[in-house]
């Protein structure tokens, strides 16, 4: 079930005029700047399909610079998000894609500083409603329904249980797990939806286990 | 976690079962689903109230868009109205002249609660606040609207879409008009099947409809297509609450509105490609507005 809110129907309170476009661009951009952690200093932003077609009309550039810039849908800066990412210094572009992408609506952000650079791809699915669908290339389905975090690890053994138990012990329960790795033995991503809030505490204790390399978190 | 309904038979099985309006159902499942308190959820669905409101005071007032394409016409219809020379009457113009206020607002990026949509944002608080000048609603009441056009549109985008772009126009003020008509009346006093049989036949009206935006923006036809989704939803709920009944079930006209989207082609899923948007006027207009194409950059040079 892609929509589970009453709120998903009846909102997002936000600024117009595409809720697909506008607001649900700019929760790819937000959610993309939360992983990211900060403020990058340049972004490369591809569209595809009807954001492709009609991302000027329905203010999908600047929204997701606004999500960028860490502006919730209705932050009424959203319509001054060119203006304020360059005084910023956050410079960016824009890439429409002739590609099919399997949902009309898909937007490929990528976005780094000085220190690293990270991917999305995310998907409006409408009525203000994302998913991310993929991470620095590994394939994912996060819904944004539930607050999640994201674990970028080492392929080991036992370790999918060590993360588990960390959360077991402190009464997080889980509502969602994904894992995936690009090469045996190499890099491997965890995406868990859990039904709590996480503190710093649980972000710590993870961060500290052996072969973690990276502990990220979005909420709701 | 199990939620409590997934088509409109169980809806108003449930509703019907437990002698409970719509509404409740939809609170109680968003209480399950969301581990909030039923204070909580209210409170947020006072805030999106609260929105709609201002949103229609400020289109009434008289707003325009970047593009030039919309604005004013809520004024316009409010004027006539005063005139005391309408022919559909004054309650079905009120609805529509707010609903127009809405999607005027929004295109011009101003601040509104997406109904299922932005796109579609005028219907439900056109409808509602032109029915609560008949009805005198409490606020609890204008909340309970609210909660039973997401009820029944939970389900639309659980099953079919609310997406113009995934479904069409059908999908966006198709929805929003039957969910209105749903809600309309239960306020009216009538029951959660009525409200079934009125979401149906508007739907039924609203099938086929095609999103072609000119120059892909949120306004020609997206507006008026708004100002004849309020009409319908008033007409359809009149008809519901007259006895009328949809002969094909409600859960039935919800999967051909999916199907009939599913076989569109891309050029009329919101693309500017097709209908409207590529008449000789639509594609002077977007010249006009983009000067030729839309490719035409004027981004911010990327370092």
């Amino acid at each position: 079930m892609k929509f589970r809110s009453v709120f998903d129907i009846i909102g997002p309170v936000m600024i117009g005029p595409s809720s697909s476009h506008t607001a649900g661009a700019a929760r790819i951009g937000r959610v993309a700047r939360t992983l990211f952690g900060r403020q990058p200093d340049w972004a490369k932003i591809y569209l595809y399909g009807s954001f492709a077609e009609t991302y000027k009309g329905h203010g999908t550039d600047v929204a997701i610079i606004g999500g960028l810039m860490d502006y919730d849908t209705f932050d009424e800066r959203i319509k001054t998000a060119f203006e304020d990412a360059k005084k910023a210094g956050f410079s960016f572009e824009f890439i429409p894609e002739e590609e099919e992408m399997e949902h009309p609506n898909t937007a490929k952000i990528v976005i780094g500083d000085e220190n690293s650079v990270m991917e999305l791809t995310g998907i409006s699915i409408g009525g203000g409603k994302m998913e991310v669908v993929e991470l620095n290339g590994f394939p994912l389905r996060l819904s944004g329904n539930y607050p999640a975090l994201l674990v970028v690890h080492q392929d080991r053994a036992g370790l999918i249980a060590s993360v588990a138990n960390a959360l077991a012990k402190r009464g997080v329960n889980i509502a969602h797990m994904e894992v995936g790795r690009k090469e045996k033995g190499k890099m491997a991503l965890m995406v868990i939806e859990v039904d709590q809030l996480i503190d710093d505490e649980i972000i710590n204790e993870l961060r500290g286990l052996p072969h973690i390399t990276q502990v990220s978190t979005i909420a709701e | 976690m199990e939620v409590l309904f997934k088509s409109v038979k169980e809806l108003v099985a449930l509703a019907e079962s437990s002698s409970k309006p719509i509404s409740e159902i939809m609170i109680e499942q968003e209480m399950l689903l969301s581990r909030r308190t039923r204070e909580e959820i209210i409170a947020q669905m006072d805030n999106n109230l609260t929105v709609m409101e201002e949103a229609v005071e400020k289109g009434l007032q008289g707003v325009q868009s970047t593009s030039g394409l919309t604005g004013g016409d809520a004024v316009l219809i409010q004027k006539y109205m005063a005139s005391g020379k309408s022919l559909s009457g004054d309650l079905i113009l009120d609805a529509v002249s707010k609903a127009v206020a809405t999607n005027e607002v929004n295109a011009a990026m101003g601040t509104i609660c997406a109904t299922p949509t932005a796109g579609a944002a005028g219907i439900v608080p056109g409808t509602l606040f032109a029915v609560k000048n008949k009805l005198n609603p409490t606020r609890d009441q204008m909340l309970n609207y609210l909660f039973t056009t997401g009820a029944f549109g939970f389900v639309v985008a659980n099953n079919a879409s609310i997406s113009g772009a995934a479904g069409g126009c059908q999908a966006e003020t198709g929805s929003a008009a039957s969910m209105a008509a749903a809600a309309i009346v239960e306020m009216a006093g009538g029951t959660p099947q009525q409200s079934a049989e009125a979401f149906s036949i508007v739907m039924k009206n609203m099938l086929g409809l095609v999103c072609d935006p000119v120059a892909g923006l949120v306004e020609v036809p997206c507006v008026k297509r708004n100002a004849m989704g309020a009409a319908k939803a008033l007409v359809g709920a009149d008809m519901a609450l007259a006895g009328v009944v949809s002969r094909i079930p409600t859960d039935e006209v919800i999967d051909a509105m999916h199907r009939i989207g599913q076989s569109m082609p891309s050029a009329l899923r919101e693309t500017a490609k097709g209908g409207l948007a590529t008449t000789p006027t639509g594609k002077a207009l977007e010249a006009k507005i983009f000067g030729g194409t839309k490719e035409n950059s004027d981004h911010i040079p990327s370092s």
